[in-house]
């Protein structure tokens, strides 16, 4: 296909499509217009039902909580896939340090801004746990709090080097972490099971609304996510980084 | 005036969006999807969803760029390998 054909046929179906964009756009309803009775009637029930007063996680974690265990088992299974794939087998040809030229693992960034990522890091540790621990309370929760965890210690990489991030990710006791906390997960779920109760029954006392320790389940639930999802980005983190330092070396 | 914001962030993630994919240089599009991320962090925010923001913050504009800059470094240093392999043969 020519460059102008191609240009005639994007300007024909970009036609279109903006005409059928802006007749779906009119009819979209009001701004800040809400339709779906069950938010409402959700956000009424969930302080008065739940003692949990950010109404999202309590659906996430509790209400629609089944589903949430399904979604925890996709990134379960997504870093098991990574990890299966880029796997090192006995015998594959893999380059010495010395050959990958610029990634040579040497921190080049200066004294100040190596001083100023401790801090940093520190402050992104102490808002991931109290994003975590504040899931029923605050906008955030165990998946929030997993990904700023992790992120935190992606300021070791930028400050020091790559061999210090794997120092601290190489063991096994990420993957038991990782593991743990989407286990953990399912046997909140299963332990109802026991007493006769249907999968997920919120069955833990509530507590008081506003406290870090209420709304039972749903704060068990969030720090067992947020232990899983930081395991989980360190884990493709290091995958990934084990990946260019000792990479295969292609063939031919 | 809320609805002039809307717009606005609606807007400027279009205009963002579109940079992202005619960026060629693939160093520069890892820049520009982390800007990207921020201003869909921004939209979810503006949109009532704080907490999708949250998430979005760190995975759309730390995580995803990480990881294509290393998967770009990979590319590079494989191409460097064999660049020096066939000087060899």
């Amino acid at each position: 296909m020519t460059e102008r054909s191609r240009k005639r046929l994007f300007a024909v179906s970009g036609t279109v499509l903006f005409g059928l964009f802006s007749y779906a756009a009119l009819n979209l309803p009001a701004w800040g217009d809400y339709r779906g009775p069950y938010g409402n009637f959700i956000s009424n029930l969930a302080v008065y039902e739940r003692h949990a007063t950010d109404t999202v996680n309590a659906i996430n974690y509790d209400y629609r909580g089944f589903d949430t265990l399904g979604e925890e088992f996709i990134l379960f299974t997504a870093v098991v896939g990574v990890m299966m794939l880029l796997r090192r087998e006995r015998g594959t040809r893999t380059k010495p340090l010395s050959q990958s030229g610029k990634l040579q693992d040497q921190p080049t960034l200066g004294v100040a801004v190596r001083a100023t990522n401790i801090p940093a890091m520190i402050l992104t540790i102490i808002f991931g746990f109290y994003i975590g621990l504040h899931g029923q309370l605050t906008p955030g929760g165990g998946f929030q709090a997993g990904v700023i965890l992790a992120s935190a210690l992606f300021f070791i990489y930028l400050a020091e080097n790559t061999d210090a991030f794997q120092r601290l990710t190489s063991h096994t006791a990420v993957e038991v972490i990782e593991s743990v906390g989407a286990g953990a997960y399912a046997l909140i779920g299963l332990a109802p099971l026991c007493f006769g109760l249907p999968l997920l029954t919120n069955a833990l006392p509530l507590g008081k609304t506003g406290d870090i320790f209420s709304s039972g389940n749903i704060a068990l639930i969030s720090a067992t996510v947020g232990v899983e999802v930081t395991a989980a980005f360190l884990l493709v983190m290091y995958t990934y980084l084990q990946e260019i330092i000792t990479g295969e070396i292609p063939d031919d | 005036m809320m609805m002039v914001i809307g717009t606005g962030i609606l807007l400027l993630l279009a205009v963002a969006g579109a940079r992202v994919v005619t960026t060629r240089d693939t160093t520069e599009q890892v820049i520009t999807l982390g800007f990207y991320g921020l201003l869909t962090a921004l939209m979810f925010f503006f949109f009532q969803a704080p907490d999708v923001a949250l998430s979005q913050i760190t995975v759309g504009a730390v995580a995803l760029p990480l990881m294509i800059m290393l998967a770009i470094s990979r590319m590079r240093v494989r191409d460097a390998l064999k660049k020096k392999g066939q000087e060899h043969d």
